[in-house]
Formats: structure tokens, sequence, C-alpha cells
């Protein structure tokens, strides 16, 4: 990091005031005997894309569904906006690993399916989807259908699903898992350039070392047994290099290694 | 089917059995099989008869009635077992014993409650048919994908618009399924009921050509009704391979 001391104090100054969009407070966990989560706590600043980075087991996809409402925690709390959360809320949208479209449904139904749930109008809706159909490149495929899709064109849907509902938090487990690697790469630069565009907040569920460090501007590494924030690392990373570039870039390689060599005590 | 590499037209199985009924009737084994071209003669002839024509409403009405009802008060519950855990501890053991019981045995039991009218009629064919379209719905619903159920609620969909919007539609090819035997079995319950309970519509045009030995009118009757089971049938199935496409990939 070529940085002068006052350019990395004002930084760090910066990062204590920042806005935080949702914030996880003393979240514990528990399926029956074994401890999902232990006395959790995480901030997630507002604008910005957070991963949420850890081995298999390490209770990431419990958080993420935690703060979705979509689990209820034993104990502690998760503030989003500056209020608890109780139960899904228009102010959060999330996109499945394996997609979660209605099969039955064209794309353009799927897109307006949050929407069309919340009560808006048939034609406002399918305006609204129509423009982010358009935004994440499936312009021409509104009356397809789910199976006509390739995986990474399904995912698309599913972004563009949470993005039409305008939540200001977007929750993403492991969203390009199931994808092919080439098409994954496209989706990461895309995703960069959407966290840049919408002011969005933005929770990313990651196994993938090389994707945490290439799209965040936070990661949270989590491990298991019992499971804990092992270290926030803020990467830090120029992106007016390119997005080509990010992964040549000394900063991005030395992170990626920082990180694996906290976590392949945890990989059997 | 193929036969030697040649494509035999669908159905011919059933021309091999209608040739083998015909040399049957025709060597006159047995007077319970007269030749299948005196059938449909007799058909020809019974087919625009008031009394026919009589029977043939008289048992639409019971069985249509029998159908709705099997499929509105089915499909509800058994989506609502496959929701709901409790609900489905406390009706699967009963919907698992009417499933397989003699429902006939309980026919006089029905008389005896709701009389010897249409309602009776009625209310056979339902019980002959709901119980397969509860268990086929159930198991439908039980296997929609977890993370379908999950998006619905994310987004902040009502039971109601989960039950119309998702559940329904994910578990229509099990609910089709259902339906399709379900309205099979009613069939059997609408003629079991005419028989039993007040002696009308196809049940008492069998009880009258088979006490009167009447065997062609006997087979011509069963032979409408078979094609009526027949083509409702090809229709469900037809409607299930529509949506097949997304069967396999919910």
């Amino acid at each position: 990091m070529v940085m002068s001391q006052t350019e990395s104090a004002f930084a760090d100054a910066q990062s204590l005031e920042q806005d935080i969009a949702v914030s996880v407070q003393g979240v514990s966990k528990n399926y029956g005997a074994v401890e999902a989560l232990k006395n959790m706590s995480l901030d997630f600043p507002r604008g910005q894309l957070t991963s949420l980075l850890g081995p298999s087991g390490c209770g990431k996809t419990t958080l993420l569904k935690i703060i979705a409402g979509l689990l209820k925690s034993d104990t502690g709390k998760i503030i989003v906006n500056g209020k608890p959360v109780t139960g899904p809320g228009p102010n959060r949208a999330f996109v499945f690993q394996d997609f979660a479209l209605l099969p039955w449904a064209s794309v353009m139904r799927n897109v307006a399916f949050g929407l069309e749930l919340r009560g808006v109008a048939k034609s406002e809706r399918e305006d609204k989807a129509a423009k982010y159909i358009n935004d994440v490149g499936l312009a021409g495929f509104e009356g397809a259908y789910p199976h006509e899709l390739s995986g990474g064109m399904r995912q698309r849907v599913g972004l563009a699903r949470a993005l039409s509902v305008d939540a200001n938090v977007l929750l993403l487990d492991e969203p390009f898992s199931a994808v092919d690697e080439q098409t994954r790469r496209k989706f990461q630069e895309d995703l960069l350039a959407l966290v840049a565009n919408e002011n969005k907040t933005f929770i990313f569920v990651t196994h993938s070392i090389e994707e945490a460090v290439y799209c965040s501007d936070q990661i949270a590494l989590l491990l298991p047994r019992p499971s804990r924030v092992h270290e926030i690392i803020r990467p830090n990373i120029n992106r007016a290099i390119g997005v080509e570039s990010i992964r040549r870039a000394p900063e991005y390689l030395d992170i990626v290694d920082q990180i694996w060599a906290s976590l392949r005590a945890y990989v059997e | 089917m193929w036969f030697k590499g040649y494509k035999l037209p669908n159905m011919s199985s059933l021309l091999i059995w209608g040739l083998l009924w015909e040399i049957t009737g025709q060597l006159e084994l047995t007077f319970f099989v007269p030749p299948l071209s005196e059938v449909f003669v007799t058909l020809f002839n019974i087919i625009g008869t008031p009394a026919f024509t009589k029977a043939l409403y008289e048992t639409a009405v019971a069985f249509l009635g029998g159908v709705f009802f099997a499929i509105v008060i089915g499909i509800p519950i058994g989506i609502f077992m496959g929701r709901n855990r409790l609900l489905d501890e406390l009706l699967l053991p009963w919907v698992n014993i009417f499933v397989s019981a003699p429902l006939t045995a309980l026919v006089p039991v029905l008389m005896v409650l709701f009389g010897f009218g249409l309602k009776s009629i009625i209310i056979t064919t339902t019980l002959f048919g709901i119980w397969i379209i509860i268990l086929n719905t159930r198991a439908g619903v039980r296997q929609i994908n977890r993370s379908l159920i999950e998006m619905s609620t994310s987004f902040g969909a009502s039971p109601m618009d989960a039950f119309t919007k998702v559940y329904f539609w994910a578990a229509l090819p099990e609910i089709l399924g259902g339906v399709r035997i379900g309205v099979i079995r009613a069939v059997k319950g609408v003629i079991i009921g005419q028989l039993l309970i007040s002696i009308v519509g196809f049940g008492a045009l069998f009880e009258l050509y088979a006490s009167n030995f009447l065997m062609s009118h006997f087979w011509a009757v069963l032979i409408v009704l078979f094609a009526l089971a027949f083509t409702i049938s090809e229709f469900l199935g037809y409607l299930e391979r529509k949506v097949s496409y997304y069967a396999a990939s919910r």
C-alpha cells in the first residue's frame, strides 16, 4: 500500500465515523447442541461491499439469513438503518445461491415478483423490472423461462429481482458458486460496477478468498468451532487501476496470501 | 409400440384385445361375453335413448360434484399438511387409513347420515377421490425447494400469496398426478354410490342389465364409462406433461 501516513490516518478516522447500515450485536445461534454463531458482533458500512469469508461450517450463511430475518437468533440483535430486525423487510433483498427462480414464470415475472408481492401495479412493476433486466444485460430475454437460460443468466435474473425492489441492503449468499468460472469473473467485475453505481450496502457470503479480496471494501474473516469473527480486513486496493488489473496488484496478492495463512489451519 | 422395426399406431394393443374379444364372442363360449361387434351395435342403439341420456346426466352430476369437492377440499388440506408439521401429524394417520380403507363398507353409514339421495352419492364420490389428492399434494409441497420458500418469505409474501403464487404452482406436477388418480377412483366411487345408495344413473343401468342378463347392454355401458374415464385421465395426463418441464428444475 503506497499511502502517506497522514493519508492513512485520515482513512482510519473516516472509517471510524462511517455511517453503519447494518449492525450485528452479540448474536448467537444454536442448532441443538451445535453452536452455529457465538456472541458475534459486526458492523457493515453503508454503500460498501462487505464479504463474510470463512471455511464451511463457520456460520456465514446462518449470519446472512439472520440479517435477512429468515432465521431468528437466540440472543443479540440486528440493527438495520437504526431499527432492530424482527423479520424480513423491504429494506433488505436476498440473492440466493441456487437462484430461487419460479420455474413456471418468465424472466419478466420473476424479476417483478418481489414488487408483485408488495402489491405494485402490473404496468409499474414491469416498467421497473424491464429497466433492471436491461441493467443486468438480459434485454431480449424478458419472455424466456428459467430452464431456457444458462446458470449465469439465471443468477442475473435473481440479481435483477433483488435490485428491482430497491432495498438499500443487498444480501448475497454465495451468488456465484453455482456459476462457471468464466461467468463468475464477469459477474465479479459487474458487481464492482454495481457497488460503485448503486448506493447500496452489499453483504456478500463467499468461500473464495480471491473473490472476497477482489470485490470487497471490507472482509470479515470468520472462523469455526466456535464461530467467531477472527479479523476484519480492509483490502484498500486502488480500483482506479481498472477491473482487469486488480488481480495483478501487489496488495491483492498479499492479502490473498495473508487470508490463506489464517485459514489453512481450519481446512481439513 | 414397435414391432419388428415398424412403429405401430397408438393403442394398437387395444385392437388385438378387441379382436380376441370378438373371436371369443363368436365362439359362444359363455353368455357373459357377447361378440364385441354386437356390443357396439347395442351401444349405438341405446346411446340416444332417454333412459341412457338420463343415466348419463345423473352420473355426470354426481361425478362432477364429487370430483369438485375432492379437488377444492383435497388440495388446500394437502398444502396445509405439507407446510404445517402439527397439522400433518394430526391428519396423516387418518388420510393413510382412508386411502387404503374399503370405502364401500362405509357407504351404508353415509346413507344413515346423509340419506338416500344425490348428497350421499356425491359424498361417496368425494371420499373415493380425495385421499390420494391430499397425499400427492402433501408430497409435492414437501419437496418444494427450500430456497423458493425463503425467497417468498424474504420478499414479504403474505401467507395467502405464498400459497397461491408459490406453493400451489411449485407442487402442481404432483397435484395433477394426484388429481388424475383421484378422478379415476371417483369413477369407481360414483358407480358404487349409485349401486348401493339409490339405484340411479349408470349404476341403475348396470343393475338392470346385469339382473336381466342383457350382457351386450351391460358391456356397452361399461365401454362408455371406460371411454369417459380414459378421456378425463388422458386430459389430466396432458396437463401433467405441460408442467413437467419444470418438475425437474424446482
